[in-house]
């Protein structure tokens, strides 16, 4: 190859990441707590809904936009959990993934040169998309003492005449905070006030362990401005089907449509039907599984409280975010030490942004006596630490 | 509470104490108070081991056997019921709606023992009018748990 590449997406930085899974990799023995994605597999009436779908042939295309019957259970489940209503014909796409949404919702949002607000420590894929889309991505660093909610003197600080979007990540991978009411509303009003649009991610919305989960598009005049995106993949255990969804004003979804139609044709017809199984009869299967990491959350919590490292209650997902800066080192150096040492993989916070630094990521998506070794070999290792530093 | 407390010592009645009160969240005496109370109502009935003896070499035979019997006036089916629980070979007895009505599950060493037991002991009864024997080949789930099915964590070892 002769001729260079995109420049945009040659200057794009892999994921931080990548960096850390070269090194874990090479580990065979080391137990990992740095897995994004459910330890449960699919409840078994979905996957037997897949393989019934594939049994009668259902191997073709899908309208653009999604199948018909999915869409209307997606829009009954939206007026459940975020309290809104959509109309499943044009205010609906279905996607794949959360991730597929987050991009192309982006992309029809944003004219070069716009500014797009994304909070962090969040996931890692907002900067790069918003780059491609060709905005500018404008980072807020939360703060770990307002246990990584947006503030909304944070929010109004990075506004500029050029803001279009904000990116709202809650409940957040990897901080695991959530934004309550109260909060929200604060946000709602600059919002408003400086006609702004949100993307809200909110792919954990099922998994949260203190109220119900609170969506900023239930709040007046937001319905209007905001793209509404969630999926299967944490609620559901359903991470491999690559199937998510976004709702928004019909305007912004026939553009996104537009894209999704050029680039990917359609969700995975399987995924589909699996799909309306599990928005029909999935309910229970759901609680459980937040039963299940509720436990975890409360076992972790524990674990760190016992061994004195500082971490703020987390009230979503499936992570927790204790602070290791007592420890004087990068979250790098922490993280990479602690895998060489104990042999246990957990991420260094400043994957997912700058502010993330002096952070590790734990993910719970692991089964208690897992997490119970680990826990036992992170006391051994900040034990050690601790007597090296006197 | 009550309810997510069974849940999971349904699932694993070994686990420490105060392992189950850091993951419900409420102090360990809250834990003792309540597993005591539901010890004494009744709801707790014993902590059992599911234990897969095809792979120990003790022989054991299973057997479902469906019954019909007559009920009795002023008692219907518990007397018979009754007489049929207390055999310590007996292992559960429910009374079921459809074309039979008593389900007993049996354990012994041999289809002999089995078999000795339905044609003098279990047919014999007066109110018994007929029994059907089944003898359980191999046991794949039992108490919610799939026995010889090791989990493998398949995911990658990270991912954001």
């Amino acid at each position: 190859m002769t001729k260079p590449l995109s420049q945009k997406v040659l200057d794009i930085k892999p994921s931080g990441i990548r960096k850390f899974f070269d090194i874990v990799s090479e580990m065979k023995d080391a137990i990992s707590l740095g897995v994004g994605e459910p330890d449960f597999d699919t409840p078994w009436h979905i996957r037997d809904e897949g393989i019934y779908a594939l049994e009668k042939g259902r191997t073709f295309y899908t309208s653009n936009a999604g199948l018909k019957e999915l869409r209307e259970e997606i829009a009954k489940k939206v007026q459940k959990v975020q309290g809104v209503e959509y109309d499943p014909m044009s205010e609906i796409i279905v996607t794949v993934g959360g991730s597929e949404a987050i991009d192309i919702g982006l992309r029809a949002m944003v004219n070069p040169g716009d500014e797009v607000i994304i909070p962090t420590p969040s996931y890692v894929s907002y900067e790069p998309c918003a780059v491609l889309a060709g905005a500018k991505p404008v980072i807020i660093n939360l703060k770990g003492e307002n246990e990584f909610r947006l503030k909304p003197e944070e929010l109004q600080n990075a506004i500029t005449p050029k803001t279009k979007a904000l990116i709202l990540p809650y409940p957040n991978n990897p901080t695991g905070a959530i934004m309550e009411k109260g909060d929200l509303e604060k946000i709602a009003k600059i919002i408003i006030d400086n006609d702004l649009y949100v993307l809200s991610d909110e792919i954990y919305s099922a998994l949260t362990y203190k109220e119900k989960h609170v969506s900023i598009v239930s709040l007046d005049g937001m319905r209007e401005r905001t793209l509404l995106i969630d999926g299967f993949s944490k609620a559901y255990a359903m991470t491999g089907w690559r199937l998510g969804y976004a709702c928004a004003p019909k305007e912004l979804i026939k553009q996104m449509v537009k894209i999704h139609q050029f680039a990917i044709m359609c969700a995975p017809t399987t995924s589909q039907y699996a799909a309306v199984s599990a928005l029909r009869n999935g309910d229970k299967d759901v609680e459980m599984m937040v039963r299940a990491y509720n436990h975890r959350r409360r076992f972790l919590m524990d674990s760190f409280k016992k061994m004195g490292l500082e971490c703020f209650e987390p009230y979503g997902a499936f992570y927790v975010f204790p602070c290791i800066k007592e420890f004087g080192m990068t979250s790098e150096e922490f993280a990479t030490r602690f895998l060489e040492e104990e042999r246990v993989a957990a991420i260094p916070g400043n994957a997912f942004g700058d502010s993330g630094e002096g952070y590790l990521r734990i993910s719970y998506a692991y089964s208690i006596d897992s997490l119970k070794i680990a826990m036992e070999r992170l006391q051994r290792f900040i034990e050690r630490l601790r007597k090296e530093k006197k | 509470m009550r309810e997510e407390l069974l849940a999971v010592i349904e699932k694993n009645s070994r686990i420490p104490l105060d392992e189950l009160a850091v993951i419900l969240g409420v102090s360990e005496d809250k834990v003792v108070t309540e597993l005591v109370a539901l010890e004494k109502e009744g709801v707790i009935c014993g902590y059992h081991t599911l234990i897969d003896w095809e792979k120990t070499s003790q022989e054991k035979v299973n057997a479902l056997i469906e019954v019909r019997v007559t009920p009795q006036r002023g008692q219907g089916f518990d007397k018979i019921a009754e007489r049929i629980y207390n055999y310590p070979e007996v292992r559960s007895v429910y009374l079921i709606s459809g074309g039979y009505d008593l389900l007993v599950t049996l354990e012994e060493k041999s289809l002999k023992e089995i078999s000795m037991f339905v044609t003098d002991k279990l047919s014999t009864l007066d109110t018994v009018l007929s029994t059907a024997t089944h003898f359980i080949l191999k046991r794949y789930k039992d108490h919610g748990t799939i026995l010889d099915k090791k989990r493998v964590d398949e995911r990658e070892i990270i991912t954001p």
